[in-house]
């Protein structure tokens, strides 16, 4: 008996969206009397940090500080229609919706500027950090707080913008299968190392290290969340999860997590990642969708690490000890 | 990171991560309003029965009791979630009628006081069922004399009239007949659950004006309040729904399960209803991940292209469609893997079985593509006598290559990424591979293949 280490790889595309019916988000933005833009929307923040993404896309575009951007999401009285959060889409629909609105409130801020500086649109910039001020002229430079103030009491204007993005339906050839499903593709490529343990039959995994390619992270610590929880996702459909532990039979279908098994925290690999950021045509500042994609390159880097351990090939998910010990004993050789 | 960004690529704190570690957070559960219901199923203890009859008497005499529901209380009791979009045909009941098709389908609402009470009460009810054959293998239930599940005479969903999603690009016939090896794999994937921390579920409420709120975790607002106006057929102006803050979806929370039949039951009692899974229900009566079948026939030219894939997909939808039409879509436009094959044939099957209904989760279609494939390649290299590098790198896609459902290729980085991963890992790649990339196949370009 012994624990043999082996290293397995997996590369893996992943897409951004999809064409369901035509795959809408739409976004609304208003100033307050204060300065702050207020982006109301009905999408749903499931964990991932949708809000705070979209806030940092929204201030990008108006140029103002994050601290400035209220989210109001999710209520169907007061935001416009969204499609879902799914289809690692979200990031990518909203992001667009927000530019959108982002550019038309931003249009109507620089309107009552220009009014209120006497120098044309054209000749206005804000500098990221909420000053407006006429390019090369720093002096003439006033708070984008009180171009909103002047424009509700002085000027009696909405600073408003209105936002959508839509990846218009493809019907799929019946015949062919010919469609245009996604918007774009982010990538993933694995390397997974692990030792078995031939006596047991139990999977170790040593590390889970990967390279990502997602077009633009908007906020890079989000990002590494999305990795760590798909590295640990996909390491758990790889070696442990099932609803149907003697599938197909319907029997011993677990009811909770202490029938349901998933690695804790101490089953863990180290995991180490890089990022590539090659900026997509069509998503907001060049992102990519990453969400689920995570999980996926992981699974196929286990199960070819095992191989390489052990030389038993197994097709079959989960690869529970069982499985693999099974496998040994079909490579012993048979009683004299 | 672009010089001329200010926020964009920043981390900066998540604005609601304050509130998820101590505890602030309002998710849908911490609300609580007077003289708020508790809505419990009665559900089916046999994955497949005719049901002969259902005795009340007992269960309305448990203290606490409001109210039972029956289909007869639903007034469009017959739906599919994606007849948003113009999927068809209606096959899934709020509340069964006179037949169950998976262990845990819904038969009767029970409203009650309490927790407990509606607990007890569900408990308490009779149910005359009569047992059915039962099917829950993708491929038996494709067999002649299987059990029938649905109620169009066969198990598969159909495509514009064919049982399966095609895909079809070249001839792999031809292509197999010329390859130096053939490599075949057939792979298999287990159901597994979403579980996410918090289990699918919401409130609904009646406001004097006439109009419902809906206190809700969904994944997706607008599509549960566009299925609960159709199921409840009422103008979508009655309702509001109220989400954004959710405790872990993975696929989860996309059905529209438990916000329609809430909202009748608030509509009937004129209180405030709560109906939130238990985990035992989350992981036995809610969607998993489809079980899959993966076959895959590659044929090899002797210095390790693929000439030809010829893909055969079984996906388990459970008793009804729910997502998993669509997830057939998806992983047929995603079946060949991120490479550049010039011959492909894909069939994907949407299978119903008297399983628990599969429906979406995190990878929809592809991540069991993704682990079928990637295996594959191990051992086609093996075959060949290439590394698993080489094998993946020589057959990458670029940009301009035309993909199985003649998408043409655009922001392909397979390369580039494999290049990052091995430079990670320390692994040193050969010189032809290190000067490779993404950009399209052109003259004097490694790409160059018949």
């Amino acid at each position: 008996m012994a624990r043999l280490r082996g290293t397995g790889i997996a590369a893996v595309n992943y897409p951004t969206g999809m064409n369901l019916g035509g795959d809408p988000s739409q976004a609304l933005i208003h100033a307050t009397t204060s300065g702050s833009f207020v982006v109301s929307l009905s999408a749903t923040d499931l964990g991932q940090g949708l809000r705070t993404v979209i806030g940092q896309i929204a201030a990008e575009t108006l140029g103002v500080e994050f601290g400035e951007i209220v989210i109001d999401t999710a209520d169907t009285d007061t935001g416009p229609h969204d499609m879902g959060t799914f289809a690692s889409r979200a990031t990518h629909r909203v992001g667009n919706a927000v530019i959108a609105a982002a550019l038309e409130a931003r249009r109507a801020l620089l309107d009552v500027a220009s009014e209120e500086l006497e120098a044309a649109v054209d000749d206005l910039e804000i500098d990221g950090h909420g000053n407006l001020m006429v390019k090369g002229a720093p002096s003439r430079s006033v708070r984008v707080a009180d171009i909103a103030a002047l424009a509700q009491f002085k000027y009696g204007r909405t600073i408003s913008g209105r936002g959508s993005y839509m990846k218009a339906k493809s019907p799929v050839d019946p015949e062919t299968g010919a469609m245009d499903p996604d918007s774009t593709e982010a990538h993933a490529c694995t390397v997974a190392e692990v030792e078995v343990d031939t006596e047991t039959g139990e999977v170790t995994v040593l590390s889970i290290k990967s390279a990502y390619e997602v077009g633009r992270q908007v906020n890079p610590a989000l990002v590494a969340g999305q990795i760590a929880g798909g590295a640990w996702m996909g390491m758990s459909h790889a070696l442990y999860e099932t609803t149907a532990p003697y599938y197909p039979a319907p029997d011993h279908s677990p009811r909770d997590f202490s029938e349901y098994l998933m690695p804790g925290t101490l089953e863990m690999p180290e995991i180490e990642s890089v990022v590539l950021e090659m900026p997509s045509s069509n998503g907001p500042y060049g992102v990519k969708g990453i969400g689920e994609m995570t999980a996926n390159s992981p699974i196929p880097a286990i199960v070819n690490a095992i191989y390489h351990a052990t030389g038993v090939r197994i097709d079959d998910l989960p690869v529970t000890p069982e499985k693999i010990l099974r496998g040994l004993e079909a490579r012993q050789p048979g009683p004299a | 990171m672009s010089a001329d960004l200010n926020v964009v690529g920043q981390s900066v704190a998540r604005s609601d991560g304050i509130g998820h570690v101590t505890g602030r957070t309002q998710f849908f559960g911490d609300r609580t309003f007077p003289g708020m219901l508790h809505l419990k199923m009665v559900r089916s203890p046999l994955h497949h029965a005719r049901i002969r009859g259902v005795d009340l008497s007992k269960a309305e005499r448990v203290s606490g009791f409001v109210r039972a529901l029956t289909w007869k209380d639903v007034p469009h009791n017959l739906y599919t979630i994606l007849g948003l979009i113009g999927v068809e045909p209606e096959e899934e009941y709020v509340l069964a009628e006179d037949r169950v098709r998976f262990r845990g389908e819904a038969i009767i609402a029970i409203v009650a006081e309490t927790e407990a009470a509606a607990h007890e009460a569900v408990s308490k009810v009779r149910l005359d069922l009569e047992e059915l054959p039962a099917v829950f293998d993708v491929e038996e239930a494709l067999l002649p004399g299987a059990p029938i599940v649905t109620s169009w005479g066969n198990n598969t969903f159909m495509y514009e009239g064919h049982p399966c999603r095609r895909v079809r690009l070249g001839d792999v016939d031809a292509a197999f007949e010329r390859a130096d090896h053939i490599v075949e794999g057939v792979y298999n994937t287990s159901p597994i659950e979403q579980a996410p921390l918090e289990t699918t579920g919401c409130i609904a409420v009646p406001e004097a004006n006439g109009r419902f709120t809906v206190y809700t975790n969904t994944q997706a607002l607008y599509f549960s309040l566009d299925n609960t106006a159709i199921i409840l057929q009422v103008p979508g102006n009655r309702l509001h729904f109220v989400g954004g803050t959710v405790g872990g979806g993975f696929g989860g929370k996309v059905d529209v399960i438990v916000e329609p039949i809430a909202t009748l039951a608030a509509m009937l009692t004129n209180r405030p209803v709560r109906f939130a899974y238990s985990r035992s229900e989350e992981m036995q009566v809610s969607s998993t991940r489809s079980a899959w079948r993966i076959y895959i026939k590659d044929g090899i030219s002797r210095d390790g292209h693929i000439l030809a894939r010829k893909v055969t997909s079984y996906a388990d939808s459970g008793a009804y469609s729910r997502q998993t039409p669509y997830a057939l879509t998806k992983h047929a436009a995603n079946a060949a893997g991120p490479y550049a094959i010039p011959n492909v044939s894909i069939d994907a099957y949407c299978v119903f079985t008297n399983r628990q209904p599969a429906s979406a989760m995190r990878g929809f279609g592809v991540t069991m593509a993704s682990f079928a494939l990637e295996v594959q390649m191990d051992r086609i290299a093996e075959r060949v006598g290439l590394d698993p590098w080489t094998i993946r790198f020589i057959n990458a896609y670029h940009d301009g290559d035309i993909k199985p459902h003649r998408k043409l290729a655009e922001d392909a980085t397979l390369i580039e990424t494999m290049q990052a991963a091995a430079a990670l890992v320390g692994r040193e790649l050969p010189d032809d591979l290190r000067a490779m990339t993404s950009a399209p196949r052109g003259a004097g370009h490694d790409g160059g293949r018949d």
